[in-house]
């Protein structure tokens, strides 16, 4: 089939940036996005043209590196899945395609689609993870049993892949759904309680400061999100949060 | 230089406690004088950044992705191993070690293999302890799967994204020490170069991937865990971004790359679709505890099949061959990756592939649905007998155990996996060989270390499933942290290295020059162009099967390729900005350089292991054979070109374990 794309460019991040034109034609209806971009990327090195910088890792919708606001919507049309694993049958011939970077206050474009999530992982330094050295000298791994659907249900929020999708659906560019599925993680655990005030309240602080926005409950997030994340994540911490600043 | 191991006198099962007590320490004030540089943040370098800062090492951890939660040891499936013998069914940490040497086809090192099966039982204590939420029976405690080529249930999970919860862990350990400002931690850098100093590693060159930077970073010891080299055939299951540069520059500076030939072609993949494929998808091994690979008896109908005239539902059950089953019973559709991807390959190469282009085979999850689906009829107390609900309640209980897995696959196909069989084809995934290593894990060069996949230790010729995440977590929680103070002891005085010195200055220097020669070169061709060619020569002449003649004229033709991409290689854009292109060109450069090598080790390897296959060297069944006189890990030590690299060999010496034929019937 043949596409008319319609792609961000900026050279870098103090470029004020524009949508330009690309006619793409005889593309496959078996490709994934990326590989379209591939192919459009390979034409535009034959014609000596800048080939369109986006960010992609694993091709296989876990590692959570790939981005993309297609047609509206972070990861495009399709649902439940990241943009490596969309692929071209869900559009048809003669579409016009609208390609942007994943737009946030917290997220400063780096180069054409790619973006600066290192707040993410700012956000994790504050308080995502369970202060335990690892020297081995635990407990057995059986010493304590964890009901199967607390367990589960942990694992649901972990399955979180630290894409953005969330933010960049989100009016607010709220960070939310991102900070509740690890704050339901280890609330959801054992092992998670003996740091749990100090966790959500850290976690949140730095949240805050990063320039993400408020949660006004749109779900927005919920439905973007390639991993499903329950809108429950976000309760879950606002509880969490409520206990802690009682406790104080 | 002559391989030393190094490893410790003494009974096997005491050899590592031994050593640990006998290694020199450092005290934690000295450890504060100390910079470590640990490359990679994968299960084994993201492991290891956050334990030696916990023991008080300054650390400085690099990633080229944007976070090092990318590393793509995130994309393992099935599971991890563990000698913990939950499921009381006989497991123990000699049989994990047993089965780990004989699945690698004796060809690892058996102190090395005895430590990882000693140590795999704290890996799952120490996960739980840092909240990775592993799959659970209703009683609490945590639930075991099989995984090929053993006889027990040692396999701990998370659906099909085990290493995704498992390299969260780890990450969350790098964070807390990134917190607490004991790792510095810099993404989207590229090592370029290590530095060797007096003979000893002392620094690394990385590039700036935002802004093309070239920076200089010094520390008392580097550490390597940089991921395997399976993208030197541009089509595998590795990230896009995987790559050999880092291990292979630590080669080019004296480091000796082992085994390069032993490369696991991973048997459940999705098979290629076209020509604008830019990688491969794994299918988990764990689903061969469920699924039945099977192809057409009859010619006819896999004619039928590929005509689009017959669908693989409407086979009879005598008119499939259950080939896996039939020639293997006693491990059936478990056998160890090498054998059911030459077993896949057997079947298509005599015309019995499922797909137009006559490479796929079934995987078949019917038999699984009903079974499961019996069993949740006969607990709840339904009618076991209706075969459309029997069914229903099965696929439910498959849905829990690989949801994920089946989603992927219908992205990818178009075609819904629970109501007709997958396609799956071999691929490549993993590769056993890489920088040689002692016991210690330290390499030919004096405080430069590799671990994981980088390096060549545990794996021999073939990887058994869920046993790569075993020895990252190993390597990196367990096993370095503690050998590399023995070295460190005697840096305690050495104050901080400089950067400024002429050492720094030569790195820095050939950087450039690389760097310029690639933007300046103007040539026709995309680095994919040549990533591609690479790709077609690597898995035609040096893939699942191997012979003499064909590696001989891989080894031309890389190497003409290789002159090729320098000469004509187009690479737009400039240094000092976000230049995937660049960065790409980079590491295309080094597989073009370690392909050759690849192929020249293959060509010495004049017998059948694991994931080696020389046709000359099978047995009359089409089994591999396997030669006494090549009961060694080959060793290359650089040279100027790979074709003069010099063989260093280290015998394996089996004082544990008796070598026999490798039998899975």
């Amino acid at each position: 089939m043949n596409l008319t794309l319609k792609i961000w460019r900026q050279k870098n991040a103090n470029d004020k940036g524009k949508m330009v034109d690309y006619p793409i034609s005889d593309v496959s209806p078996d490709m994934s996005f990326l590989e379209m971009l591939d192919v459009l990327n390979e034409s535009l090195v034959q014609k000596n043209e800048e080939p369109v910088a986006f960010d992609h890792d694993c091709r296989e919708g876990i590692c959570g590196m790939c981005s993309l606001y297609i047609n509206g919507e972070a990861h495009g049309p399709d649902r439940g899945i990241t943009t490596c694993q969309l692929h071209m049958r869900m559009f048809k011939d003669g579409d016009t395609i609208t390609i942007e970077p994943f737009r946030a206050t917290a997220f400063p474009v780096i180069k054409d689609l790619v973006v600066d999530r290192s707040a993410f992982d700012r956000i994790q330094h504050a308080g995502g993870f369970i202060s335990v050295n690892t020297s081995g000298n635990t407990i057995d791994a059986n010493a304590i049993p964890i009901n199967k659907h607390d367990a589960d249900e942990s694992f649901e929020a972990a399955m979180c892949i630290g894409c953005g999708a969330c933010v960049a659906s989100c009016k607010n560019s709220s960070a939310m759904l991102f900070v509740g599925a690890k704050v339901s993680q280890f609330a959801l655990l054992p092992q998670g309680q003996v740091e749990a005030t100090d966790r959500v309240l850290n976690m949140v602080k730095q949240m805050d400061e990063e320039g993400f926005g408020n949660c006004t409950n749109t779900g927005a997030c919920e439905v973007e999100c390639p991993k499903g994340i329950s809108l429950e994540n976000i309760a879950r911490m606002n509880r969490e949060y409520l206990k802690a600043s009682l406790k104080g | 230089m002559a391989l030393d191991s190094k490893i410790p006198k003494g009974p096997l099962a005491d050899k590592w406690t031994n050593h640990k007590n006998n290694i020199n320490l450092v005290n934690p004030a000295n450890k504060r004088l100390i910079d470590v540089i640990v490359v990679g943040t994968g299960l084994a370098g993201g492991s290891a950044a956050a334990t030696l800062a916990e023991l008080g090492y300054n650390v400085k951890a690099f990633c080229f992705q944007d976070s090092p939660r990318r590393a793509h040891s995130i994309a393992a499936q099935g599971g991890i191993n563990a000698a913990k013998n939950y499921q009381g069914d006989g497991d123990s940490t000699y049989r994990l070690f047993y089965d780990t040497v004989k699945g690698g086809d004796y060809r690892s090192r058996e102190a090395n293999v005895y430590r990882l099966a000693e140590v795999s039982a704290n890996i799952i204590d120490q996960c739980v302890a840092q909240g990775v939420p592993f799959a659970r029976e209703y009683g609490g405690l945590l639930d075991n799967r099989s995984f090929g080529g053993v006889l027990v249930s040692r396999t701990f999970y998370a659906a099909g994204q085990t290493g995704q919860q498992l390299l969260l862990g780890a990450y969350s350990a790098l964070n807390r020490q990134i917190g607490r400002g004991k790792v510095k931690m810099y993404n989207r850098h590229e090592m370029l170069d290590v530095v060797i100093v007096d003979g000893k590693a002392r620094g690394i060159i990385t590039r700036n991937l935002v802004t093309g930077e070239i920076e200089r970073h010094s520390a008392h010891a580097v550490v390597l865990g940089t991921g395997g080299y399976g993208n030197v055939f541009f089509l595998s299951t590795n990230a896009m971004g995987s790559n050999v540069t880092a291990a292979w520059k630590a080669h080019k500076r004296g480091a000796y790359f082992a085994n390069p030939c032993y490369t696991q072609i991973h048997p459940t993949c999705i098979p290629v679709s076209g020509d604008h494929q830019s990688k491969l998808t794994l299918m988990s091994e764990s689903l061969r505890n469920d699924g039945r690979i099977w192809v057409p008896k009859h010619k006819k109908d896999v004619e039928a099949i590929r005509a689009g005239k017959l669908r693989p539902t409407q086979i009879a059950e005598e008119d499939r061959d259950y080939y896996l089953e039939r020639r293997y019973p006693a491990f059936g559709n478990l056998v160890p990756r090498d054998v059911a991807s030459r077993a896949a390959k057997e079947r298509c190469d005599a015309g019995y592939g499922v797909n137009a282009t006559g490479e796929a085979v079934y995987l078949d999850f019917a038999a699984a649905f009903m079974r499961y689906g019996k069993e949740v009829a006969h607990v709840r107390g339904l009618d076991e007998n209706d075969d459309a609900l029997v069914k229903k309640l099965g696929q439910e209980v498959v849905k829990t155990k690989y949801g994920n897995l089946f989603q992927m696959y219908e992205k990818i196909v178009d075609q819904n996996p629970y109501e007709t069989p997958m396609m799956i084809y071999p691929a490549v995934h993993y590769t056993m060989g890489g920088v040689w290593v002692d016991y210690n894990l330290q390499t030919t060069v004096p405080g430069l270390y590799c671990i994981g996949e980088a390096n060549f230790s545990d794996h021999g010729a073939n990887r058994l499933g869920a046993s790569a995440l075993m020895q990252g977590l190993a390597d990196g929680y367990f096993v370095l942290p503690y050998t590399i103070g023995d070295y460190l002891a005697d840096d305690i005085r050495t104050g901080p290295i400089a950067t400024d010195t002429p050492e720094f200055d030569e790195a820095e220097k050939s950087v450039r020059k690389n760097i310029e020669h690639l933007i300046n070169n103007n040539g026709t061709h995309s680095v994919d162009h040549f990533h591609k060619r690479l790709g077609k020569i690597m898995w035609n002449k040096c893939g699942m099967a191997r012979n003499a003649e064909d590696l001989k004229s891989a080894i031309n033709e890389i190497a003409e390729l290789r002159a090729e991409f320098w000469k004509d290689v187009r690479v737009p854009g400039t240094n000092d900005e976000f230049n995937e292109e660049l960065a790409k060109a980079l590491r295309v450069a080094d597989f073009l350089e370690l392909g050759e090598l690849f192929a020249k080790d293959a060509l010495l390897r004049e017998e059948s292991a694991g994931g080696h296959f020389r046709e000359e060297y099978q047995t009359p069944e089409g089994e591999a054979m396997r030669r006494k006189e090549f009961q060694f890990v080959s060793a290359w030590e650089y040279k100027g070109e790979p074709k003069d690299a010099v063989l260093h060999k280290e015998d394996l010496v089996y004082e544990n374990i008796e070598v026999k034929e490798r039998s899975y019937k």
